[in-house]
């Protein structure tokens, strides 16, 4: 391992996967949760048009990304909290109407396109220094985000009619929300691509959530495991000669798998005499008084 | 009781969901101290009332107050337990974490303080669930998960509370203990609940309503039998079951004898 951190690229890419691993975490969590998965997955998709619009306009894509995926985010959460449209219908349509929208910006562009397929499929070993900047800036601009708003995110994602009724602005936070879930494609795009960002931030959490109590312990769990198989992944790509963002994504998807097992295997050996036994004590007691 | 102050007016109040009528021409006054049971045949618009008073509904016409405001400007005075637990069960939060959240109107900044928590933890005390503060919410019964929710509404210590048949979960053990434990509330604040269990509400509440799309109330324990012909359209089934107090008056005719 330590000879393979002596190039820079990939100490770069190293450095690339924790901070995906961190957004991934935070971020993650509240998808799996308040299950966002498939909108997060619109919103990833939305980005092509961003990028396509970057090459198009000679900025930068990732800069476009961000601006697409924004207002995405806000489109599709606008839909599904007013809700006179069905919700996965409309999101299906706006994901399909970025990557076209993406799509002709590139037809359009003059000049040499072939880095387009890094943002589809991810290169975290040629993630460039002044992206990294911007990784870890928006990963901060998400961390603060939720340090404030923590209370407020959880009531909502738990129930969110009750957190209404305590006058929680319950519209504003799902927004920003999905928000959050458009900075953290952003920060995944390098790494892992546009198509395989939804993999990320749904199956670490996924995985934490199996064995975990609250949301915060599952965040840094699924921190802790986007680390594990990003930098896994990484190694066998650099090892094997693949492609590292697919390589990231089985390594996870087979994490997942094994979690499965173990999970199965935990609620077959460890029967739950235990909890029942104390629940009837306290019923009892309660009958008693 | 009749001298104390109206903590909830309800003027000619009409709902349509998605174009149906749900609620039409409610009207309503409630003060404070009274224990209000709302009784009606399903989808008779019970729990859109109910929402109306939280806030969660806008009315479509007339006008609603609540301790003197807009159902959308009251908050911290409502305490509402819905019907069922609408959440995931799956969730990762604690028993401790979920009463938390009825402090959310109360909290100064974004973050709870510790005489949050306090209030909180008395609040579970109240239903006698300090011990499973800890608790994971999937490791609860039915009848546990509600005395969680009702704790989470009182962690607001609200003036009025609002009761969506919070017995429908709960083992029929326990549904007793359950309505003792609103009387015992109903000292310090008002409550409206809503019921299709006619005997259960009509032993344990001060007043008596009936809802089937408009409400029918005389401020009494008791219905004219001609309100319950009106809101059920269906009147024998009530007075076959000789339910232990009788929301009925005797009857002058010859019923039954």
């Amino acid at each position: 391992m330590s000879s393979v951190l002596a190039y820079d690229f990939m100490r770069n890419a190293f450095l690339a996967g924790f901070l995906v691993s961190l957004a991934c975490g935070v971020v993650g969590t509240y998808v799996v949760v308040k299950r966002l998965v498939f909108i997060s997955g619109g919103i990833s998709h939305t980005a092509y048009g961003g990028i396509g619009l970057g090459y198009y306009l000679g900025i930068s894509p990732m800069l476009g990304a961000t601006f697409f995926t924004t207002l995405s985010a806000l489109g599709m959460g606008l839909v599904s909290h007013r809700g006179r449209q069905r919700e996965d219908t409309v999101i299906g349509i706006m994901w399909a109407v970025g990557m076209a929208v993406g799509i002709i910006f590139v037809a359009l562009s003059p000049g040499y396109t072939a880095d387009l397929m890094s943002y589809l499929f991810g290169s975290i070993l040629t993630v460039p220094g002044n992206d990294l900047w911007l990784m870890a800036g928006l990963d901060l601009v998400i961390i603060l985000v939720v340090v404030l708003f923590f209370e407020d995110f959880k009531a909502v994602a738990f129930d969110e009619e009750f957190a209404r009724v305590m006058g929680v602005a319950t519209e504003r936070i799902n927004l920003l929300l999905l928000f959050l879930v458009a900075l953290t494609v952003v920060v995944l795009i390098r790494a892992v691509g546009i198509i395989l960002v939804i993999a990320l931030l749904s199956i670490p959490a996924a995985i934490a959530g199996q064995f975990t109590r609250n949301l915060g312990q599952m965040m840094g769990w699924s921190t802790l495991l986007g680390i594990i198989f990003t930098s896994t992944g990484l190694y066998l790509s650099y090892l094997y000669n693949l492609p590292s963002g697919a390589t990231i994504i089985l390594v996870a998807a087979a994490g997942y798998l094994l979690s499965l097992l173990y999970a199965r295997w935990q609620r077959s050996a460890r029967l739950p005499v235990n909890r029942l036994a104390a629940r009837e004590d306290c019923e009892a007691t309660v009958v008693k008084k | 009781m009749f001298n104390q102050p109206v903590v909830i007016e309800v003027k000619n109040l009409g709902v349509r969901l998605e174009g149906t009528p749900v609620l039409t021409d409610v009207n309503l006054t409630v003060q404070a101290g009274d224990f209000l049971g709302i009784i009606g045949p399903n989808g008779g618009g019970k729990t859109t009332f109910l929402k109306v008073l939280a806030g969660l509904i806008r009315p479509d016409h007339g006008q609603v107050t609540v301790l003197g405001h807009s159902p959308f400007h009251s908050r911290g005075g409502v305490g509402y337990v819905p019907q069922y637990a609408n959440f995931d069960r799956s969730f990762p939060v604690s028993v401790g974490e979920v009463v938390l959240t009825g402090r959310l109107a109360h909290r100064r900044g974004r973050r709870f303080s510790s005489e949050d928590r306090k209030i909180a933890v008395q609040a579970l005390e109240k239903v006698e669930m300090q011990g499973l503060r800890n608790r994971h919410i999937a490791e609860l019964s039915g009848g546990e998960q509600q005395r969680v929710l009702l704790a989470r509404a009182l962690a607001g210590t609200p003036e009025v509370l609002l009761l969506d048949e919070p017995t429908a979960s709960v083992d029929s053990r326990f549904v007793a203990s359950f309505y003792e434990l609103l009387r015992e509330l109903n000292r310090e604040m008002t409550l409206i609940l809503v019921s299709h269990d006619i005997s259960a509400v009509s032993r344990y509440v001060k007043t008596v309503a009936c809802l089937n799309h408009t409400l029918y109330y005389e401020h009494s324990r008791e219905i004219s039998s001609t309100i319950i012909e009106k809101a059920y359209q269906c009147p024998v089934d009530l007075i076959a079951h000789g339910v232990p107090h009788r929301v009925l008056p005797p009857h002058n005719g010859v019923v039954g004898t």
